[in-house]
């Protein structure tokens, strides 16, 4: 294996770390998303059930960048172990 | 975690097609279904008993879930998001019969996505017509501007719908891969309950409503 192949498998898990930043977006818009049901549940504890639902559906739409990076960070480590062997 | 980075293995091959455990895992839940399916229905009687409590029980929740989402009138579509939601629940808690996950294989879930992406092509031109859907996708809001927008706006539903469920069941996998060659004992029971039970449920709720959503979208004429 040359040099070439040496650094672009660790340039590709290098690639993989960075990708996961991407991991704070969701973070940040399912929490806001979640201070904004406490809000909602407190001014009207009777709509919980179904604010409580749409909530959840939110934020798992919120979290799909936060899935897309880490699908690519796996794609880039696939490409490491395939360089490795 | 090895096992968890190789993704699913080929367990044999009929003429050349290989078989991985992804598709042995999908025959066991499809056994389970239609075995579950037969238990339940058999000796229906006036009055419920047994087993008969858990079978209203299901269809009328899914019908409701159905009706509360899409409206009262297109209840019509429980018997389909029911066999999604049973799936999907089944093919993600499959990791705790020391299965593979089939929706932790891209093959599965992109499948699954492109049945919703013809359900809503369908929904589209039969409500809109398929003059009016073109002149929706094309003509709006500003004439042929905004169509490669739209056309990739249409395109991207399916894309994230298959690779939220994958990536989602897919980083299950691996961190419970992580911490089983770390703490082999105790430590990864509890979190089972998280990466199995709460996200399979979650995502098959989230899978199922978010198509359910879609479609009465495309449904909506104005």
């Amino acid at each position: 294996m040359g040099y070439t192949e040496l650094a672009v498998a660790a340039f590709a898990v290098l690639g993989a770390g960075i990708a996961m930043i991407a991991g704070l977006g969701p973070g940040i818009g399912q929490g806001f998303a979640a201070g904004k049901g406490v809000e909602a549940v407190g001014r009207q504890p009777e709509a919980r059930g179904s604010i409580i639902t749409t909530m959840i559906l939110g934020q798992a739409v919120a979290e799909t960048t936060g899935i897309y990076s880490f699908v690519i960070a796996f794609i880039l480590i696939a490409l490491a172990r395939g360089i490795l062997g | 975690m090895e096992k968890a980075l190789a993704g699913p293995s080929v367990v044999f091959e009929i003429f050349g097609i290989p078989i991985t455990e992804t598709v042995v895992s999908t025959w066991i839940i499809m056994a389970v279904i239609i075995l579950g399916a037969f238990i339940l229905t058999r000796r229906f009687e006036k009055l419920p008993r047994g087993v008969q409590n858990v079978a209203e029980a299901l269809v009328e929740g899914i019908n409701d879930f159905t009706a509360q989402t899409m409206g009262e009138k297109n209840r019509w579509f429980a018997p389909y998001a029911g066999t999604l939601l049973i799936f999907i629940f089944l093919a993600n808690i499959s990791g705790l019969f020391a299965l593979w996950p089939p929706t932790a294989d891209a093959n599965t879930t992109i499948g699954l996505a492109l049945m919703t992406f013809v359900l809503i092509l369908y929904s589209n031109i039969r409500y809109k017509g398929l003059l009016g859907y073109l002149k929706g996708l094309f003509l709006e809001p500003i004439p042929i501007v905004f169509a490669p927008i739209n056309i990739i706006g249409e395109l991207a539903t399916p894309v994230s719908l298959a690779f939220r469920l994958y990536g989602n069941i897919l980083a299950g996998v691996v961190i419970m891969g992580l911490i089983y060659s770390a703490v082999p004992v105790l430590i990864p029971v509890p979190l089972h309950f998280y990466f199995d039970l709460f996200a399979g449920i979650l995502q098959s709720f989230i899978f199922t409503m978010l198509t359910m959503v879609f479609v009465s979208m495309a449904m909506e004429t104005d």
